[in-house]
């Protein structure tokens, strides 16, 4: 599957929910499934300046695909950046800085989130972008 | 303790916001440490100003400025009267704790030398910690620190050893922000004044629950922020004894006038306009004013009465809950409650709570200092007002529960 669609298959899901309270506990339940950082990785240069709780995120290449691994010392957190990895991992680092992330807004994830929430998810989105800039810099 | 019944329904009628919704759900506003809610004669307040009298005070010889001035001095001398300050000029409007703490600490860079001391407590908030770092590096003073200890309070074994001849200035806050302990300034500003030190205590989170008495505590500065005790935001109050306000240079005028300001009589006779430059924050003070008065009508002995009951029913509440800590759970405290759940973030609570329509404030609470003492990333705090009810305090202990089962 490729970023888009992947990005429809999490609305779609999420369109499934009536309220709020289900959509934060399948986020829990998706923080759950995240693929999580190894713990020599989980160092101060990995955590994404900007969230309110800490989240280290962790990037590899593979056969030119990024594999993102990360975890949280938050769980809605874990589930915000679960959600992302779902997304945007095992995809080629141009797809990734190409990619638009209009989905959050649509999944209702954005304006259910606190303003200090919703800045740390640009910064999470801002981080995965920097590791896909810097590997598609190494490719080219 | 005589017990005191406020009319809540009356009270709360006067605060449009405490009915509106969020997130679909009626709001529980549980942030009142952070802001108080503004009822309506201080909106009324400030907006008559704008509809009938706005004008630059204190220079205009035509009617509006000097009605507007008139109104301006009210303010301050309302003020000065519910802190029991000598004078009004002692009451300086400034835009806040944070603005007055840094003209003091500021006006201190011309009175310390190498070598003297400062005494800080561990429980404050950064506002009371960082203007004062600032004025270490300017001075080469040294900066001394109360510790804390694990229930919360400050160890004023410490505090007492720590105090001598070298001792210049002590700030503490009156009442822990983060923690809601009431610390024992009464004591602390005695021995500091036994060694000339002076004392600023910051008491933004005392003043919407107590009345400090300025003549009877015998302190040098003491600052609050209106937006605490139900005025608007952007101006607060120092109050300075006048002495030491004839002491301090000018905090605006830049920092090369600080030195060749002389202490003659014709400049001293400008307070308190000497700590005010440009135009102030005219409407606020006006509104401050109105919320001073707004608060003695409620009357002080009624709303602590009625906060301490809403503190000792959450506290209660809360205890019940397993695995739930509470933190500076003393008995001498303000109705403010800082806790954590094992093995849960605060952020992930307090995220839940607001979707149930809860405001609570979830970090550091701005003392960084408190929290790795803990060695915690933050804590919840509810923090309550005297137009909270026991039915919010319920509501919000089972949507406590309900989001714990959630995270768990």
């Amino acid at each position: 599957m490729n970023i888009v669609e992947k990005q429809a298959e999490i609305v779609t899901e999420f369109a499934l929910f009536d309220d709020w309270m289900q959509r934060y506990e399948y986020m829990i339940e998706l923080g759950k499934s995240l693929p999580l950082i190894a713990p020599t990785y989980k160092t101060d240069d990995h955590i994404i300046k900007g969230c309110q709780s800490k989240v280290w995120v962790h990037a590899e290449l593979e056969n030119d695909k990024i594999i993102f691994t990360a975890d949280s010392d938050a769980i809605i957190t874990k589930g915000i950046i679960a959600i992302l990895i779902r997304v945007f991992s095992n995809q080629h680092p141009k797809d990734i800085l190409a990619a638009d992330t209009a989905f959050i807004d649509e999944i209702g994830l954005k304006e259910h989130l606190s303003p200090t929430r919703a800045n740390g998810l640009v910064s999470m989105i801002k981080q995965l972008k920097m590791y896909a800039l810097a590997y598609q810099t190494q490719l080219s | 303790m005589y017990s005191t019944t406020l009319h809540l329904e009356k009270i709360r009628a006067d605060f449009p916001i405490l009915h509106r919704k969020v997130n679909g759900q009626a709001l529980i506003y549980l942030d009142n440490a952070a802001t108080s809610q503004t009822p309506l004669s201080v909106i009324d307040a400030i907006s008559d100003y704008y509809k009938n009298t706005n004008a630059n005070i204190h220079r205009g010889v035509h009617a509006l400025s000097q009605e507007a001035t008139d109104l301006f001095e009210a303010a301050r001398k309302k003020i000065q009267t519910h802190f029991n300050a000598t004078h009004a000029h002692e009451i300086i409007l400034t835009s806040g704790t944070t603005h007055s703490i840094n003209l003091v600490a500021n006006g201190f860079a011309s009175l310390l030398n190498e070598g003297d001391e400062l005494i800080v407590s561990a429980l404050e908030h950064h506002a009371n910690i960082v203007p004062w770092q600032m004025l270490c590096e300017r001075t080469k003073a040294k900066l001394n620190v109360i510790p804390m200890t694990e229930n919360g309070t400050l160890d004023m074994e410490a505090f007492d050893a720590m105090v001598n001849s070298k001792t210049k200035v002590v700030f503490v806050n009156h009442v822990s922000n983060a923690l809601g302990v009431i610390n024992p300034i009464e004591h602390i500003i005695k021995k500091a004044h036994a060694v000339g030190a002076a004392v600023l205590i910051d008491g933004a989170q005392a003043t919407p629950h107590l009345i400090p008495d300025m003549q009877a505590l015998d302190v040098d500065f003491y600052t609050t922020s209106a937006h605490k005790i139900c005025g608007p935001t952007g101006i607060g109050m120092l109050y300075g004894k006048e002495e030491w306000l004839r002491k301090l240079p000018p905090y605006q005028g830049g920092g090369e006038m600080i030195d060749q300001v002389t202490f003659e009589k014709t400049t001293y006779a400008d307070l308190p306009h000497k700590f005010e430059a440009g135009t102030p924050n005219i409407a606020g003070g006006v509104g401050f004013g109105a919320a001073i008065a707004y608060m003695n009508s409620i009357g002080f002995d009624a709303i602590k009465a009625h906060e301490n009951d809403l503190l000792h029913h959450a506290t209660k509440k809360l205890s019940e809950i397993e695995g739930l800590r509470i933190y500076g759970n003393v008995p001498n405290k303000v109705a403010v409650i800082s806790f954590n759940v094992t093995g849960l973030h605060p952020y992930d609570i307090g995220t839940l709570l607001d979707k149930m329509g809860i405001a609570v404030r979830t970090g550091h609470h701005c003392c960084q200092p408190i929290m790795d003492f803990y060695q915690i990333p933050g804590t919840v705090r509810a923090s309550f007002a005297f137009y909270n009810t026991h039915e919010e305090v319920e509501r919000f202990v089972s949507g406590l529960e309900k989001a714990i089962s959630m995270l768990r």
